[in-house]
């Protein structure tokens, strides 16, 4: 899986419209030339304007520690400091005498939880129409739309999964509607005024494609292609090629000069997936499609980083591992429709017992408030066949797991020195239903505390409606 | 597992006991009773001819009794699903195999679920090895705001499925019921008193009767909800819509009500105390997901609870056909409550008791099942820990005392592909 930070490759803008891209992004751009004419690449058009929110020095100590990456500490402490994390360690790890110190006697610490799958604030609540914005359904082919131009700030869903599921950082990815949705947009979970408020700095965008039963039947009812699984692939492979000959064009230009070639936004995306830059989401279902997937992308030398509902991996583990494909599952859905038909509650287990990556995602704005017990769930039903997975395996697949599929790892996604200070402590194992959040820490900034109604935060949507600032 | 057609008094129906019930002592397990009381430790639980006969401590098994060892496990009810559509629907996506509604047909009210009822949907032996054993099963609201006779079910593995038939009238009286009525809720609140005024009138006059607003099916049907012969289950969640519905019976004073939804009973829970309506309420409901939640929060029904409602746990439009399993982890959740400053949760007997004999309450069946008290049918399930638990799982599931298969497609499924090695043969000849 891709660990380092990339770049994403983002809007084109001509040299002289400064209007069209940062200042900062014309600066760093790679393809200016010395006269200035030559077309160059906005890298980074809707900059983040996240800065970590103010925390103090803070160490826990005497919780059970998962630290994300499959490792255990009874009785540890975890010191977090200038937003990131410092020192994990046992007992005796030095806590300077300036930190604020939380007892964790019998609790246990988590990284914040991360959903590599979510629709929150592209499909808000309240669910109305006006507030659709996680598909656009006007052709079966837009790597053009970026899921971040639809996300609401003001979803309340975010300070739930905030609240009860300890989620920290997530991804929105456009819907399944169309063979390639779009660009993914990777936040942290905080509250702010714009979308650029919650970006993650730094994260590479993704982009959504989608295999089976939804592009065939909403484009087929259209009498459209693709109106079938064939129609899928066909249509799939025909804009892969030409997103072969676009990127041929542009590298072309880029070492001679010459007209630049006409830009095409949704084509933009594609360069950016063959050249490595924006990995690819791809929900898909079944076994037997998931094979093609894979031979597809190797056809056109594009990664795909999970399949995401992926039901019947279990089917294809191995296949799965040999490829470094991770699984995004559900602990146990199925029968809602026809591919998800074979769902199994020991999918996830037997994913990872076959040494393939497993995700516990939750593409639901409830379950992204319980992705702890869902994961929970799927380890229970993995030992009960037998299957042995530590306690400190199932949190990975809520945290270092996500976090290396959207390409955050290096940032968060685990509790090592020097990553960022998100965080969650638990009343009790998180692998209990009885267990909720106490508080979380985001970039060490302490933004949920169950003991202090203040620090819950209440959406503009929520003001003066009836259980504005309620328990939720 | 025996059919039983309930026209009038529901509540403490007799049950035919089943041909091949086990005659079984569960000993040494947790008890719990599931009518709210305290789990008992050591306890047995006597089951003849598909029914309790005794449960508690100190209980003698009866001379020759086959007895099953449930030491370090715990004994229960089986679950008792308060709202879902399981055995309506195999897949919900393929419109052949879902019966949930129909919008194109003359009839509402009168549509009964029964006959779309299938036994060998793959969800009820889903479920049944998680441990629900019995369930309401509800028709959804099609062409308008009645969707017709709901039933009660149990998910042992025969074909006789349905438990009570007509066993209550389904009507949707918010943000659905609106659009079903036509586009407003005072639409559907005339509709309401309209179509049971027409029943009214088919009652004194059938051979009289012509409508161009019910067909004399329908209204025969509606009759049997103005005079009380069968509870009408009103889904709505806003606090308005509750205290609209709950004014119903100044109008229809023989209505037997029960309240399905109800996110924002907690609003008015003290009206609902007082009004004496049950509710089967979604367990976690937390989002303004629609504009009728906007207070939903999961303290809901623990409010509700402390305010003298009698409510239960349903899986209303949540994976309703297919995931009934969720109940346990539901509860759970609410007893989680409790450590959240400022949250209402219920204890952990509460909880239980919102999965039993809660929703069997709520239908008037409390009596004939729901706990393990003398008398109720044989539904018991051995856990191998504490039900609620997320590592917990059934050992042995019973209904009406026969010892129930926990096998299932997804059970099968996973032995199959328990190993990818490639044997002799594809795994097409694996099982």
């Amino acid at each position: 899986m891709r660990s380092a930070m990339l770049a994403p490759l983002v809007a084109i803008a001509f040299a002289g419209c400064a209007n069209m891209a940062s200042d900062d992004a014309v600066a760093s751009a790679s393809a200016q030339d010395d006269e200035g004419e030559r077309v160059s690449i906005a890298e980074d058009p809707f900059p983040s304007t996240y800065r970590p929110y103010p925390g103090r020095p803070t160490a826990i100590r005497g919780a059970t520690i998962f630290d994300g990456e499959g490792g255990r500490i009874d009785n540890g402490v975890v010191f977090v400091s200038d937003g990131k994390v410092v020192a994990v360690g046992d007992a005796s790890t030095a806590i300077p005498a300036d930190a604020m110190v939380v007892d964790g006697t019998g609790k246990y610490v988590t990284p914040g939880i991360i959903d590599v799958h979510s629709h929150l604030g592209n499909y808000p609540s309240p669910a109305v129409a006006a507030h659709s914005d996680g598909n656009e359904v006007s052709g079966p082919v837009t790597a053009d739309v970026w899921a971040e131009h639809g996300v609401w700030p003001q979803d309340p869903g975010f300070s739930r999964a905030l609240a009860n599921g300890g989620i920290t950082s997530l991804q929105i990815l456009p819907g399944s509607a169309n063979l390639f949705g779009g660009r993914s947009a990777v936040l942290k979970n905080v509250p702010a005024r714009t979308m650029q408020g919650m970006k993650f700095p730094g994260a590479p965008q993704s982009l959504k494609m989608a295999c089976g039963e939804n592009p065939k039947r909403v484009y087929g009812n259209r009498n459209q292609k693709p109106a079938s699984r064939m129609g899928n692939i066909a249509l799939d492979r025909a804009t892969w090629a030409k997103a072969a000959e676009y990127k041929a064009k542009w590298d072309n230009y880029d070492r001679k000069g010459g007209t630049p070639p006409s830009r095409d936004l949704s084509m933009d995306t594609l360069k950016g997936a063959l050249e490595g830059k924006i990995a690819i989401q791809n929900h898909c279902y079944r076994a037997d499609e998931m094979a093609i997937v894979i031979d597809m992308a190797k056809e056109f030398g594009y990664r795909v980083a999970a399949f995401h509902h992926a039901v019947e991996s279990y089917k294809i583990a191995d296949l799965l591992r040999e490829n470094g494909i991770c699984s995004a599952v559900w602990a146990d859905w199925w029968g809602f429709k026809m591919e998800a038909y074979d769902g199994i509650p020991e999918n996830a287990a037997l994913i990872a017992n076959a040494g393939a990556c497993v995700i516990i995602h939750s593409d639901d704005q409830d379950q992204i408030q319980r992705l702890n017990q869902e994961a929970a769930k799927a380890l229970a039903d993995g030992r009960r066949m037998g299957i042995e997975i530590s306690d400190a395996e199932a949190i990975r697949w809520i945290t270092y797991n996500p976090a290396m599929a959207m390409g955050t790892s290096d940032w968060t996604g685990s509790l090592k020195p020097g990553k960022m200070g998100d965080m969650v402590l638990w009343n009790g194992n998180p692998l209990s239903v009885y267990s909720r959040p106490e508080k979380v820490w985001i970039d060490g900034a302490l933004m949920y505390d169950a003991f202090d109604p203040a620090m819950r935060p209440v959406s503009d949507f929520e003001l003066g409606q009836p259980g504005e600032g309620d328990v939720k | 597992m025996k059919r039983f057609l309930l026209t009038a008094s529901v509540a403490l129906a007799a049950i035919a006991s089943p041909a091949m019930a086990q005659n079984v002592a569960i000993t040494g397990g947790k008890l719990v009773v599931g009518d709210g009381s305290a789990p008992v430790e050591n306890a047995t639980v006597v089951i003849r001819n598909g029914k309790v006969v005794a449960a508690g401590s100190g209980i003698a098994v009866p001379a020759g009794m086959e007895q099953v060892d449930a030491s370090g496990k715990w004994v229960t009810p089986g679950i008792f699903a308060g709202f879902s559509r399981v055995g309506l629907i195999e897949v919900d996506a393929v419109s052949q195999t879902n019966d949930e509604d129909a919008d194109h047909s003359p009839f509402s009210a009168a549509i009964d679920v029964v006959p779309a009822i299938n036994p060998s949907a793959s969800s009820i032996a889903v479920n049944r090895a998680a441990g629900v054993t019995r369930a309401v099963v509800a028709p959804g609201a099609g062409r308008t705001i009645f969707g017709g006779f709901g039933a009660i079910v149990d998910l042992g593995e025969d074909y006789d499925a349905v438990t009570t038939s007509h066993a209550f009238q389904f009507v949707e009286l918010g943000e659905t019921g609106s659009s079903r009525a036509g586009g407003s809720r005072a639409a559907a609140h005339t509709l309401f008193r309209a179509m049971l005024s027409e029943a009214r009138r088919y009652a004194r006059n059938p051979a009289a009767f012509e409508s161009d607003l019910l067909t004399r099916q329908d209204a025969e049907a509606l009759g049997e909800i103005v005079d009380g012969r069968t509870r009408l289950l009103v889904h709505v969640e806003r606090a308005a819509d509750i205290i609209q519905t709950l004014k119903l019976r100044q109008e229809f004073p023989a209505l037997k009500l029960v309240i399905v939804g109800a996110a924002e009973g907690w609003l008015v829970a003290d009206q609902i105390a007082v009004a004496g309506v049950p509710v089967i309420a979604s367990a976690l409901n937390d989002l303004p997901e629609y504009f009728e939640k906007t207070a939903a929060t999961q303290s809901n029904i623990g409010r509700m609870k402390r305010a003298g409602v009698q409510v239960s746990i349903g899986m209303i439009n949540d994976r309703d056909a297919h995931q009934l399993r969720y109940s346990t982890q539901y509860a759970g959740n609410l007893v989680a409550l409790n450590r959240v400053p400022g949250a209402t949760g219920l204890s952990w007997d509460e909880a239980f008791a919102t999965i039993t004999s809660g929703p069997a309450k709520a239908l008037g069946l409390d009596g004939a099942m729901g706990s393990l008290k003398a008398g109720r049918v044989g539904d018991v399930v051995i856990w191998d820990g504490d039900p609620l638990e997320l590592s917990s799982a059934p050992v042995e599931v019973y209904v009406d005392g026969v010892r129930q298969s926990l096998e299932n497609r997804q059970s099968k499924l996973r032995d199959r592909y328990r190993s990818l090695d490639e044997g002799q043969l594809p795994r097409a000849y694996d099982r």
